[in-house]
């Protein structure tokens, strides 16, 4: 009796997080009559023309290159900036090193309609509006907080033998952060960057005000924009939302253990 | 600790430059431009100094207030939700059983999907015409159909099943990582004293799990406050301003209308309700980093 109560509570979590978005995934394969059916169609046609649409006419490659562009290089700067910092917060004795900790902790909380004002007139003024590098340096600034914090987490937990065996054997803290420490912590950076580019690759209010042209906008705006006033165009949206949404449904199912383990650690751990 | 002959500056820099550049100098710019009168539309009438006259505006404007008051609704409505969901889903995931894994998996879904992707999907299901949600409620009686994300009484509870839904398992993880680091023993204690599963629950579970609890709702606070992603997507911010919360409206001000002073004003608003609750969290989560330090 308790096993057959336990198990419909794992049903009803399986169902409320995986059916609704199930059920926009499978829109995407419905002709239009079936997507406007009543009673619903529950077993789609597996209809393609949806994603033809998509793909065609609303330029969605563009939007998914511009994306995997932004998201790839936010992710290799801020983990090759924030490991450099994270090192030293980790093994330097700082007096103020926890302070700096503490206020990357409250930048990572403000809400981002306090920056964005000056943020665009500051990319404006250097002329980086509508560019790649204008939204990965926006980019940047937000995701290192979190990913200082984690990678900080990572470092203080691995053994400092090895690295004080180096740097006796006289090798520089440079060297030793590149040859002993980044190796060992391989699975903390891996994680790290896994966040960091599902936070970049989702990221919607900057790339709203900074890219104004679409051949430079990512997915989240190409989908928020998506055109249509009277008529929603429901099963390009849906194919447009699926391909936005697989390689981060992929990511999860494959690394769920590391991606808590990462939250964890920059939540809860400290 | 071994002297090395790199100055730690060189670690640090690259991060001090966004940090500064991204991050500290804007919100020193906001906090100076919400003292000025500059509107982007109007670019000859310059940047005007107007000391307090965007405060007396924005204290005055009516709007603004109910645009506070909405985002306070809209915190303290989903933000318990989320975490007793959370707390919920934390008590079942951390049970071991068959297809735990994929379960763990499957919550996280929610959580990782683009915010913007989730706001179409709740638009789809809330749909006035085939809308899944309207066949739920009335079946076939099509006549009888609800448009809920243009009814005042209804749009601002549907922005918040789709928050909801989207980030109660991000409470959910934070719960499970405080469940996780109960000791097994002193739930085999209770059990050898004969205590209930309830009991076991409301004296054990309960207390020790109370910290990241507190962190869930703290951290689940100061992202509502936030929300913006949903609300443009679903509603933008109407009908008639019941979605218009704090951020979409200074988002509106100052990149739909370009009036970066009063926009700034708003901005700086919304930057001191966060901080009061960050400088909560921080002292919680501060308090815990110090001990830390002390005993390495």
């Amino acid at each position: 009796m308790k096993k057959i109560i336990f198990m419909a509570g794992v049903s009803v979590i399986g169902g409320f997080s995986l059916l609704p978005f199930l059920w926009f995934v499978t829109t995407s394969w419905k002709t239009a009559t079936e997507i406007s059916a009543i009673p619903p169609v529950i077993w789609p046609s597996f209809h393609w023309e949806h994603y033809h649409g998509a793909l065609a006419q609303h330029g969605l490659l563009r939007y998914i290159a511009n994306s995997a562009i932004v998201a790839g290089a936010t992710t290799v700067v801020s983990i090759v900036i924030a490991s450099l910092a994270a090192y030293a917060l980790a093994r330097f004795k700082l007096r103020w090193g926890r302070y700096y900790l503490l206020l990357l902790l409250a930048l990572s909380m403000f809400p981002q309609i306090a920056i964005a004002g000056p943020v665009w007139r500051l990319l404006s003024w250097l002329g980086w509006l509508n560019s790649y590098h204008g939204l990965v340096a926006a980019y940047i600034s937000l995701s290192l907080p979190f990913a200082i914090w984690v990678l900080a987490t990572f470092f203080k937990e691995l053994p400092r033998d090895i690295e004080e065996a180096a740097l006796i054997d006289g090798c520089s803290r440079w060297q030793t952060l590149r040859l002993v420490v980044l190796p060992l912590a391989a699975p903390g950076l891996f994680t790290a960057a896994i966040l960091v580019f599902i936070h970049a690759w989702n990221e919607f209010f900057f790339a709203l005000i900074i890219l104004t042209y679409p051949a430079v906008q990512t997915l989240p705006v190409g989908i928020a924009l998506f055109p249509g006033e009277y008529t929603m165009p429901w099963g390009e949206i849906a194919a447009a939302s699926t391909i936005a949404t697989l390689p981060l449904v992929v990511l999860t199912l494959i690394f769920q253990r590391r991606i808590v383990q990462g939250l964890s650690a920059g939540a809860v751990k400290g | 600790m071994i002297h090395s002959r790199d100055p730690v500056w060189r670690f640090l820099l690259p991060s001090f430059l966004f940090v500064i550049l991204f991050s500290l100098y804007p919100i020193l710019d906001s906090v100076r431009l919400s003292f000025y009168r500059l509107i982007l539309t109007l670019p000859w009438l310059g940047q005007k100094f107007v000391a307090w006259e965007n405060y007396h505006d924005l204290a005055t404007d009516p709007v603004a207030l109910n645009s506070l008051v909405t985002s306070l609704i809209f915190v303290a409505v989903t933000t318990p939700a989320e975490v007793l969901l959370g707390l919920g889903m934390a008590l079942v995931l951390n049970e071991s059983f068959r297809g735990r894994g994929w379960l763990r998996a499957i919550v996280l879904v929610p959580w990782a999907i683009p915010t913007v992707v989730s706001a179409q999907m709740w638009r789809f299901l809330f749909n006035d015409r085939y809308g899944l949600f309207n066949f739920v409620l009335f079946g076939d009686a099509t006549d009888r159909y609800w448009a809920p994300l243009a009814e005042p009484g209804l749009a601002l509870m549907s922005i918040m099943v789709a928050d909801i839904w989207k980030t109660s398992s991000f409470a959910a993880l934070i719960i499970l990582a405080g469940l996780q680091v109960i000791p097994g023993e002193l739930y085999e204690a209770a059990s050898i004293d004969g205590a209930s599963s309830w009991q076991k629950f409301r004296h054990i579970t309960l207390p020790l799990v109370k910290p990241a609890l507190l962190l869930a709702l703290l951290f689940r606070t100061i992202d509502a406050l936030k929300v913006f992603d949903l609300v443009f997507v679903m509603t933008q911010g109407g009908p008639a301003d019941t979605t218009n919360v704090l951020q979409f409206y200074g988002y509106k001000k100052s990149f739909a209308e370009g009036m970066i002073g009063y926009g700034s004003t708003i901005a700086v608003a919304v930057f001191l309700l966060s901080l009061i609750l960050s400088l909560i969290y921080i002292r919680l989560l501060g308090a815990r980093l110090l001990a830390q330090e002390r005993s390495p």
